[in-house]
């Protein structure tokens, strides 16, 4: 008994040591790769931003530390151009456009799925769910053809329209998962109160469907914002342009400037990552769950 | 028995009242509601796609209407091109990148950053971050990193005073490149799955085999592999979809190039129908794509994701 109860407080004491000592290294060769991975992801975007401060002849002989001279220049030149804003306006009137009828068009239509009985209603929702399985590109050249004789090439509705329908899928699917899934004593109580579908859909259900409105907005918010394929094809006036095209036009023209392409570059990507840091929870959560859910 | 049956009478009742009340307030929703969308997509999607296949029969170059029907002569020269073939090649390339490199790097960071270490938050915003850059932008930072003069790659090769490398204009080469920025963009994303993966298992269970003394190894290829199946397969999905619309990334790395060396299915329609306005062999290419999507999507789903 004495020699049991003695052993005890020794292997209670050693176990816990070693373990530890076991966790420690391991938190070692956790750390050590988390931060070889972060530091891959990292340098090409600080080289890219620092890059954006050098001379061309700095970035050729030290293209990873620190500019020997800031030239501020190089980003206050495209800071105060009319170009870089008007990108960064047109892409964001596409992309608000975008998310504005795919938020309406999509939360609509899914309500009808959601809450209406009404014939062929699961085939015409099949019939939506088919664009989920093809991305625009395969139809681009059709796509044209019909923007074209709709007459919209290069204007903002040639750009907006295929993508709000290009995102129809998508929206109408998370929408109808989680209108489906408010408590149906809401409408019991509603259609008893004489409400009508027109005054649920606006008073009941979208004051309760604000995540769901969150995560189809940044998905399509997102997606327009980074779109290339679309505008490449719909547009042709560079005042028209989005930044995706704007960069590469950019690209074209200075090509033999890397530094000033790497300014543009940080200051096209810079309102994304602010509003990555700022928004990270819903993002990170919108763009995973919209994902997993298709 | 007497109150059970008054109350299933009740809501019997009630519901049928309410149904034919809304029998005549649910067309105007219905009429409302419903054709934006519908008109929309049926305009500017399912009707494009029909209208690829109709197309895909014709040489035309988008003026007047299609007249020169060609029949199945695109197809033929689709398959008889020696790029499109390369394309081919490179989609299984990328599926093959994102099978055993990026799921297996995805996942080891996922356990990594759900072991509650500290500043895992921190880890996972920044692996994250690549994926909500643009592709465009993510191919023209890889551009100046591969950049043999300029860029990174060119600065480790002078410092060990090696010739400068020009990855991205060796057709050899630029394709494994390219890999290497698919991977870097997209393997935060995997991540995230596998960490709601992870967070979706039963504590009890693992609880249960450190209890039976199993190593963390053990642990890991007998408890949590396993229970992380339906994960994993979702993971290899969207690396097939991915890898089927691939187009953004390398329009700044290489548009297809050297050669035709990094061409995609997307960049091949892309070069070979838009920009030389052949609408007919652009939709035969896109017609292609889609079955190829459609198929893998549903076999797929069929095979692999039926208990999902």
């Amino acid at each position: 008994m004495t020699e049991l109860s003695a052993a005890q407080p020794i292997d209670a004491a050693s176990a816990p040591t070693s373990g530890q000592r076991v966790r420690t290294s391991m938190q070692l060769y956790m750390y050590v790769s988390l931060i070889l991975v972060a530091a891959i992801v990292i340098i090409p975007l600080a080289s890219t931003a620092l890059g954006g401060f050098k001379t061309l002849g700095d970035l050729r002989g030290n293209p990873f530390g620190l500019p020997t001279e800031w030239q501020w220049s190089n980003y206050t030149d495209i800071i105060f151009s009319k170009r870089y804003w008007l990108q960064m306006s047109n892409s964001l009137i596409i992309a608000l456009l975008t998310v504005f009828l795919t938020l309406a068009f999509g939360a609509m239509a899914a309500f009808c799925f959601a809450h209406i009985r009404f014939f062929g209603s699961s085939y015409l929702l099949n019939y939506f769910l088919i664009g989920l399985m093809f991305p625009a590109a395969t139809a681009i050249l059709p796509l044209y053809i019909r923007i074209r004789d709709l007459g919209l090439i290069d204007t903002y509705w040639g750009v907006v329209l295929p993508q709000v329908a290009f995102g129809m899928g998508m929206s109408i699917m998370l929408f109808r998962n989680y209108f489906r899934n408010l408590p149906s004593e809401l409408f019991d109580a509603a259609f008893v109160d004489g409400c009508g579908y027109m005054r649920f859909f606006w008073h009941v259900t979208l004051p309760l469907s604000r995540p769901i409105i969150a995560t189809v907005g940044i998905i399509s918010f997102v997606s327009s914002w980074n779109n290339y394929i679309v505008p490449l094809i719909m547009l042709n006036s560079e005042s028209r342009y989005p930044w995706p095209l704007g960069i590469m036009i950019y690209r074209g023209e200075f090509s033999t400037e890397w530094q000033l392409v790497l300014a543009f570059i940080t200051l096209t990507i810079l309102p994304t990552i602010i509003a990555f840091f700022l928004a990270q929870k819903h993002i990170i959560a919108g763009l995973t769950a919209g994902a997993v859910k298709s | 028995m007497s109150t059970n049956a008054a109350s299933s009478a009740m809501p019997l009742a009630l519901p049928k009242r309410g149904r034919r009340s809304l029998a005549h307030s649910k067309w105007p929703v219905l009429i409302l509601f419903l054709p934006p969308a519908l008109l929309l997509f049926t305009v500017l999607v399912i009707l494009p796609m029909g209208e690829a296949a109709w197309y895909s029969f014709y040489n035309w170059n988008g003026y007047g209407s299609p007249t020169q029907w060609i029949g199945l002569r695109n197809y033929q020269l689709i398959f008889r091109n020696a790029a499109f073939t390369q394309a081919l090649i490179n989609n299984g390339l990328i599926v093959l990148a994102s099978i055993c490199i990026q799921i297996p790097l995805a996942l080891w960071l996922a356990t990594m950053i759900s072991s509650r270490i500290k500043g895992a938050l921190v880890f996972r915003l920044i692996f994250f971050l690549p994926y909500v850059l643009a592709d465009v932008a993510a191919g023209m930072i890889w551009r100046f990193v591969y950049d043999g003069d300029f860029g990174l790659v060119g600065g480790i090769a002078s410092f060990f005073a090696a010739d400068p490398p020009f990855w991205l204009a060796d057709r050899d080469v630029a394709m494994y490149a390219i890999l290497g920025v698919v991977v870097w963009k997209y393997f935060g994303f995997h991540m995230m799955l596998f960490i709601a993966g992870l967070q979706a298992i039963d504590k009890s269970v693992l609880e249960a085999a450190d209890i039976d003394g199993a190593t963390g190894f053990q642990k890991f290829r007998l408890v949590t592999l396993p229970l992380l199946g339906s994960t994993v397969r979702l993971s290899v999905f969207f690396g097939v979809v991915g890898s089927l619309q691939l187009f953004d990334m390398i329009m700044p790395l290489t548009g297809g190039g050297p050669s035709n060396s990094t061409q995609t299915m997307v960049t091949f329609l892309y070069n070979f129908g838009v920009t030389r306005m052949q609408i007919g062999f652009g939709s035969a290419v896109g017609v292609v794509l889609f079955v190829l999507c459609v198929t893998l999507a549903f076999s797929y789903k069929r095979i692999f994701m039926r208990h999902d």
